[in-house]
């Protein structure tokens, strides 16, 4: 590194921006478009959970709507919970016939024990897959395959239980109270939208200090060549399940955020689709730089939203096309391709080449401006 | 005891449909190390072709070659299957080639392209893409080479695909006016095939009523194993498929066209699963979801049966598809009625087809903790890559 750190100014923009959006977004944006805005943050945060297993250690899972769902169905559960009149249960239970309530839905009343469900639980189950898989030395291909078996079995388990879970009906929580205070009202929402910033924020910190110290190197050893790290004495499988625990619990807080901002959690949370358009996110923001992983989930969303209320036919057209596009042509990412001076050499294609140092075809080679990456892929 | 003689044998018959859908991911999956998540589609596509030349024998001319139609759809099936994993190998993942991960993805996004196809593919669509690409493939080819060596050129390049892609656009919503181009060939609906009358029957056997079509797709997966292993074993190609499959560098240097090796054995894995589509269609329904109910039991048989031999995907796509069944059934508490009230309620909880499959996973995660290489992995030490 021998880039001088950056200005003042360059340092603290980004948080005086973040900070202003988080306080000035809730005020100006209508209800509708700063629901949507937080949710598909909520979404960033899976896809940094994302990155961090795929970006930095090479793990493509396709089963991360599992740990999502998990940690949407523990607040569900808490907000079915919660204000009920002693001795009653959950509206849907009178329609299978349930008269008492499941074993393992008594803790859920509990908003402490929720508190750390949301979170503690998917990244036990990640940890637990991860290190039956990752024991085996299963890796690759083979390893995406499991998650996305695994994925369809949650699915098909959560799909079939209408007496433990309302099935594929899934759980409301807009009408639903916190504090007295409608989970669907404007004033709620804008709340939530605040409390989604700050950890979005936070997991951005979490995935920066996991990436940037000696873990981070472990994990990008890892992506970049597994059998020489496990010559020098290292133990994969320890960092693997660790990092999958972690991606596992980002998914859960993101699924209890995106949960209680659409209203509803679902099985379709599980669906297999659903858990591929995350991978994508992360691959049209940028493999390995985190704040691309983020913008991807917002920025795809987005788009998504529009091309759904104006023509919702050409979306899987163009979804598909972006699959392609992005592993063809952009392998970087957005993100990744800025860093890697993607616009200069544009800018040298149209004529008009930017100023250089020493040679334009020195300068303008990504392979030689690489320490700038966070990690390139 | 003909009850679970039944039984096994409607497990036999679904198992034989994954071996038929398994085996060409599995040929590819050995030979190139890709996992073709269109392979599902491309199953669809030969089950919409089955629905075509069934409509085509229905009336007209060829009505009273009806019984015969489905000996048509199975070839025609594997030719059109066949051609769209040609076309996807030489557009796409030839650049993909030791990306594994990326390819799976990019096969995702056709996946998904295909699907919205076949939704919405109707006269005036097919005339603008077929307009599209035409003009973005004659467009280098008719203008000046000047314009193809300048430093701009990937603009260029950009640029005229995407007004190509646009002029068809324009092309297709005009035509689209006109209420019968407009018309979607398919739509999003479930369409029913319906078999001819000697696949309807059922063949009594000593108490155990087999249906004709379950006996069908067992005789059809049987000869389409026998045929892949002949291919394999005796046919030239099929030889240096298996040299590719062993050391790709080095056949390269013995002068194996290992691309052309690649090319035709995606060509015959995607008409595999054209023919499995055919088969699909004497079970249900064809509809544009059809591939997704299949593509991740089909990566089960890959995963449980390794790489490299034909054996170990006939073996673990039959005893998935037997395990499935008789477990989704429950016919084992019809088989063993006297069985521990335990059991009982183990067995009831998990006789559902969704279930079943949740149990099935279980079984094989367990499995992989024993056999992390599938049931029959590669002899000899291999060096990790």
């Amino acid at each position: 590194m021998t880039a001088s750190s950056p200005s003042p100014l360059r340092r603290w923009l980004p948080w005086v921006l973040i900070v202003a959006a988080g306080l000035i977004l809730p005020i100006v944006l209508p209800p509708f478009r700063l629901n949507l805005l937080g949710r598909f943050l909520s979404l960033g945060i899976v896809a940094l959970g994302i990155d961090l297993i795929w970006g930095f250690t090479g793990m493509l899972s396709l089963g991360q709507g599992i740990f999502f769902a998990l940690g949407g169905y523990a607040i569900g559960m808490f907000l079915s919970l919660d204000n009920l009149e002693p001795g009653k249960l959950p509206e849907f239970f009178d329609l299978y016939g349930v008269k008492e309530l499941p074993g393992f839905w008594q803790p859920f009343a509990s908003p402490l024990f929720t508190f750390f469900a949301i979170w503690v639980i998917p990244a036990v189950v990640a940890g637990l897959l991860g290190f039956l898989v990752f024991r085996n030395r299963i890796k690759g291909v083979y390893f995406s395959i499991l998650t996305q078996a695994a994925l369809l079995v949650f699915f098909n388990f959560f799909n079939g239980q209408q007496k433990l879970i309302n099935g594929t009906n899934g759980l409301k929580t807009d009408t639903a109270r916190i504090f007295g205070e409608l989970v669907g009202s404007d004033l709620m929402q804008r709340y939530l939208f605040v409390i989604t910033v700050v950890l979005t924020v936070g997991a951005w910190l979490l995935c920066r200090w996991l990436t940037t110290g000696r873990f981070g190197d472990a994990l990008i050893a890892i992506r970049d060549d597994e059998p020489r790290m496990r010559f020098t004495g290292y133990n994969p499988t320890t960092y693997k399940t660790l990092v999958f625990a972690v991606a596992g619990g980002l998914a859960g807080v993101s699924g209890a955020l995106y949960t209680v901002q659409s209203g509803i959690i679902s099985p379709q949370f599980m669906a297999v689709p659903f858990s591929i358009e995350m991978v994508i996110w992360v691959a049209v923001g940028g493999r390995g730089t985190l704040i691309g992983a983020v913008l991807g989930a917002v920025v795809i969303n987005y788009a998504k939203s529009l091309v759904s209320e104006q023509l919702p036919e050409t979306w899987l057209f163009i979804q598909g096309g972006l699959f392609l596009l992005v592993v063809t042509a952009l392998p970087d990412g957005l993100v990744g391709w800025w860093r890697l001076g993607g616009p200069a050499k544009l800018q040298a294609m149209v004529g008009w080449p930017p100023r250089t140092a020493t040679y334009p075809s020195l300068d303008l080679d990504p392979a030689l401006r690489s320490e700038q990456g966070e990690g390139k892929p | 005891m003909d009850l679970l003689y039944e039984t096994l044998f409607n497990g036999l018959a679904i198992g034989s449909v994954l071996v038929l859908a398994a085996l060409g991911l599995a040929v590819v999956f050995g030979l190139m190390g890709v996992i073709n998540m269109a392979h599902g589609e491309l199953m669809m596509l030969g089950a919409y072709t089955t629905y075509v030349v069934q409509n085509l024998f229905k009336e007209g001319p060829l009505e009273a070659l009806f019984p015969i139609y489905i000996l048509v759809a199975i070839p025609l099936a594997f030719l059109v299957s066949g051609l769209a994993g040609l076309l996807l190998e030489k557009t796409v993942i030839r650049r993909l080639y030791g990306r594994p991960l990326e390819t799976l993805l990019a096969t995702w996004g056709v996946s998904l392209i295909l699907q919205q196809f076949v939704r919405s593919v109707s006269s005036a669509f097919m005339v603008g893409l077929l307009l599209a690409v035409a003009l973005g493939v004659l467009f280098p080819l008719f203008s000046p080479k000047g314009l193809w060596q300048q430093r701009w050129t990937p603009i260029l390049g950009v640029m005229s695909w995407l007004v190509a892609g646009l002029i068809g656009v324009a092309t297709a919503s005009a035509l689209g006016a006109n209420r019968a181009l407009d018309q979607p060939w398919f739509s999003a609906r479930n369409l029913e095939v319906s078999a001819p009358g000697w696949l309807r029957g059922a063949i009594d056997f000593g108490g155990v009523t087999m249906p004709t079509a379950r006996l069908f797709i067992i005789a059809l997966s049987l000869l389409a194993l026998l045929a892949v292993n002949w291919f394999l074993q005796k046919s030239v190609w099929g030889i240096r498929i298996r040299a590719v499959t062993q050391n790709r560098p080095m056949s390269d240097c013995l002068g194996i066209p290992t691309q052309t090796v690649d090319a035709l054995t995606f060509l015959v894995g995607s008409g595999l699963a054209g023919v499995a589509g055919v088969a699909v269609t004497l079970l249900g329904s064809v509809g544009p979801n059809l591939g997704g109910n299949y593509i991740v039991d089909c990566f089960m048989v890959v995963v449980l049966g390794g790489v490299g031999k034909l054996l170990g995907t006939v073996v673990a796509a039959l005893s998935i598809g037997v395990l499935s069944y008789v477990i989704g059934s429950g016919s084992l508490l019809l088989v063993w009625p006297g069985m521990p009230a335990g059991m009982n309620e183990l067995i009831t909880f998990f006789a559902t087809t969704s279930m079943a499959k949740v149990l099935v996973f279980i079984l094989i995660v367990v499995f992989l903790q024993f056999k992390p290489a599938g049931l029959f992995p590669p002899k000899g030490r291999l060096v990790e890559a």
